[in-house]
């Protein structure tokens, strides 16, 4: 398969060889900068495929990551930079969806897989183990092992 | 006139492929051996008749004949040789025109060797082939016809996609191939089974050496398409949980169960039903993935049919045989009659416990693939779902399932003693412990997480080792003994083992590269330094050059250790003058298992470039840990009792050394 190669070729336009993160970018706070890193895998460059603001070099994927380092600077929280970033693009530019009704059969499949599959398989082995040593004894058949036995 | 007759030997394929789809069902029902035994031949003759047409059609890109469209779309004259070749399956039309030359020719393998079959068993098998490469010639035919012409044909053409051009290309997609396509044997074999009503050892014994040859490939083009994308992206990423990735993914996952539930059924008889339907399964995951990646649905601009009838087209591909083969198997799987009774602690458990995780596994790449949008159609929301979450998801569910994997194979079948086994593994724990402490030292610290996970990837590679020391009984007995016995072995231990072992390499180069690597960007004069894993590198200035059919801008620069030089790196930019389009050709070199990368980024204005320069500790091991895995299915493969065309007893004498070894 072409994988994302494709994507990017198309994304070229807008792209040329430029990568990601700029030297005039970067926080002058080392500890600002790993986060504005952190945050920006988070988030998703809109008009590209599949690739957050921090691997795209597209001009939106670095207004936003000039975005997220000018929160960081006036002092948000890592939280308070992402809602704001969800209340001007959407939720769409989560990677990570958050957990709410939408989302739930996507963050639960796992989980309900797991238990399922858990309990189907603790049902097989109990039936199985159950069932080999044969149907219990009618009332009839247990008179007549009586009598034999007494016999 | 060569083009056509290209084009019609696809037509006469797929005439072929009706034949062997009806006629030997009809003579298994009947039970007529010459209808029966037309399957084979024409498994034969179809398989010659693609083969035929991919000739043409490789000839054509060979001899640039661009009056053929496809030719003209994707090839240029001034292309390298190899690339004129590569470029026949690096577009929509001739990729399924592989798919379907792949297909039937593990038809033919079918024919050819599955003389020991069962009559009934073989015909129906080759006849759901059959079906499929009905169903795909057909689609080829109507909506992606590689032989159009162009009339008048024009004198140069468009040039292969540059990020394509790449030894890469040539390898990738037909080893992605042969794994997708090998598993569509396993599902023929599990609807036969359904049909037949019947199914026993031997049918898991055939269709294990299928499962294991696909599992191979497949993993070699997976491993193959993220070393690509590594070298080529230049952004230095090696797995990016994109679609397109899932949708090769989630077959490994599935067939990697199903290599595992295969072993309960050949040995215990156990767990029939599920393994069928996991071979149902696992070629539908496969299909899926066709259909993702040529339909256009994911909205992703790098599937490149956008042609609205051919997504339809293998929808209904898609909807027929994964539909049939399910309601086929909630009609019939009651008749299977399942047994092997074993312990929820045995062998047989510790495979179902793999079988539980590797499955949710796949359920969780699968939703996370579909969800945004299935949610987009149903309600219009847009949603995304990316690496953070399968990170997270499958990070998790993996973890119990690597701690349980050295236990496995130590576990004894039917009703295992885990504090036996717990035990024997205890030295295998304290040296992943150990080895962890040691890089903690060696690296001045690093995160807890990240140490254990080191320590969990030795576990698995000693856990692997383990299991051959005791069953030779190194260090118990003497050595001359311990090496009969080492040699006496069955292939497929040495198999598990090596799988076992290279998935604990891989752990580690994962583990490694996330937590320890480094990445400086900065904007570099002539003359500036930068350092990165312990190396300092000078940039030495740019110089210009040029290749067949690009030119390119190329960054040198000089690597030192303590000041003195030891070698010198190369990182440059092209432009592909047919397309004028820019690729990034990264800088690599190795030193032992770590990597440094350099990738070039824009020139800026005072005279200076932007160069990023990573250094990616132990990421050797992530594909290194794939070819051990490869190693494992070919060596098991080669096992005598799984050797595809002998899954008849070994022979008396192969048998007496045998013994005479234990």
């Amino acid at each position: 398969m072409i994988r994302l190669l494709l994507a990017l070729v198309l994304c070229l336009t807008t792209v040329v060889s430029a990568l990601a993160v700029n030297p005039d970018e970067v926080l002058a706070d080392p500890a600002l900068e790993v986060r504005a890193r952190a945050i920006s895998a988070k988030l998703r460059c809109m008009v590209c495929q599949n690739q957050s603001i921090d691997d795209s070099n597209a001009e939106l994927a670095k207004d936003l990551r000039v975005l997220v380092r000018e929160r960081l600077t006036n002092g948000d929280t890592d939280e308070a930079v992402i809602a704001y970033v969800v209340s001007r693009y959407g939720e769409f530019v989560l990677l990570k969806p958050r957990f709410e009704a939408k989302t739930v059969i996507l963050w639960g499949m796992p989980v309900i897989l797991l238990i399922c599959g858990g309990v189907a398989l603790v049902l097989a082995a109990r039936r199985r183990s159950a069932g080999t040593p044969g149907a219990p004894l009618s009332d009839k058949e247990k008179e007549e092992l009586d009598k034999l036995l007494r016999s | 006139m060569i083009i056509e007759l290209g084009h019609y030997a696809l037509v006469l394929a797929l005439a072929t492929a009706l034949v062997q789809a009806i006629v030997p069902i009809a003579g298994a029902r009947r039970g007529d051996r010459a209808l029966m035994e037309l399957a084979s031949s024409a498994a034969l003759v179809c398989a010659l008749l693609v083969a035929f047409s991919f000739a043409v059609l490789t000839f054509a890109y060979v001899t640039s004949d661009f009056s053929v469209r496809n030719v003209w779309e994707n090839s240029h004259s001034l292309k390298p040789l190899i690339y004129k070749i590569s470029g026949v399956w690096g577009n929509h039309e001739g990729s399924m025109l592989l798919w379907l030359l792949i297909l039937v020719f593990f038809s033919a393998l079918v024919a050819l060797f599955g003389r020991n079959l069962p009559e009934t068993l073989k015909a129906t098998v080759l006849a759901v082939q059959a079906w499929i490469a009905a169903a795909f010639a057909l689609f080829i035919l109507l909506t992606s016809n590689p032989f159009a012409r162009l009339i008048p044909a024009p004198g140069e053409g468009k040039d292969l996609n540059p990020v394509l051009q790449d030894v890469g290309l040539a390898i990738h997609p037909p080893l992605l191939y042969l794994g997708y396509v090998g598993f569509s044997v396993c599902f023929s074999f599990a609807i036969a089974a359904l049909i037949e009503g019947r199914i026993d050892a031997a049918w898991a014994r055939w269709v294990r050496p299928w499962t294991l040859a696909a599992w191979t490939f497949l993993t070699a083009g997976i491993a193959m398409g993220s070393y690509w994308a590594y070298y080529e992206l230049g952004w230095g990423g090696w797995w990016f949980w994109d679609p397109v990735e899932n949708a090769s993914f989630m077959p490994w996952l599935a067939g990697t169960a199903l290599l595992h539930s295969a072993l309960v059924m050949e040995k215990r008889e156990a767990l029939k039903i599920w393994t069928v339907l996991l071979a149902i399964m696992t070629f539908s995951l496969s299909l899926l993935g066709t259909f993702l990646v040529r339909s256009g649905v994911l909205t992703s601009v790098h599937a490149f049919a956008t042609d609205p009838t051919r997504g339809i087209f293998i929808l209904a591909i898609l909807v027929v045989f994964i539909g049939g083969a399910f309601s086929l198997f909630a009609l019939r799987a009651s008749r299977l009659k399942s047994g092997g009774l074993f312990a929820p602690i045995s062998r047989e458990g510790a495979l179902v416990l793999n079988n539980l995780i590797l499955t949710t596994a796949t359920a969780t790449v699968l939703t996370g693939t579909l969800y945004p949008l299935v949610l987009e159609a149903l309600t219009g929301e847009k949603i995304s779902v990316g690496a953070p979450f399968f990170n997270m998801t499958f990070g998790l569910l993996m973890l119990p399932l690597l701690c349980a994997v050295p236990f496995g194979p130590l576990l004894a079948w039917k009703r295992g003693d885990f504090t036996g086994v717990a035990q024997r593994l205890f030295v295998a724990a304290a040296v992943g412990l150990v080895v962890a402490a040691v890089y903690y030292y060696v690296m001045n610290g690093g995160p807890v997480l990240a140490l254990l996970g080191i320590a969990l990837g030795v576990f698995l590679i000693v856990g692997a080792l383990t299991d051959l020391v005791l069953r030779s009984g190194i260090g118990k007995v003497a050595g001359s003994i311990a090496w009969k016995r080492l040699s006496g072995l069955p292939r497929s231990a040495f198999g598990t083992a090596l799988a076992h072992a290279g998935l604990g390499v891989t752990l580690i180069g994962i583990v490694a590269v996330t937590a320890f690597e480094t990445e400086t960007v900065v904007e570099m004069k002539p003359g500036m330094t930068v350092d990165a894993g312990g190396y300092t590198l000078r940039f030495d200035g740019m110089r210009q050059g040029r290749g067949p059919n690009y030119t390119e801008e190329t960054g040198h620069f000089t690597v030192s250790r303590g000041g003195v030089a030891v070698t010198e790196i190369w990182s440059s930019k092209r432009l592909y003058t047919a397309r004028r389009m820019p690729t990034t050709e990264a800088g690599i070199r190795t030193f032992g298992l770590s990597q440094l990368y350099v990738s070039l980024g824009d020139p800026m204005t005072d005279g200076g470039i932007v160069v990023r320069v990573w250094w990616k500790p132990l990421i050797l091991c992530i594909w290194g840990g794939a070819l051990i895995m490869m190693a494992g299915g070919i060596v098991s493969l080669s096992d005598r009792r799984l050797r595809v065309g002998a899954p008849t007893r070994a022979k008396r004498p192969a048998r007496l050394a045998l013994g005479a070894a234990e």
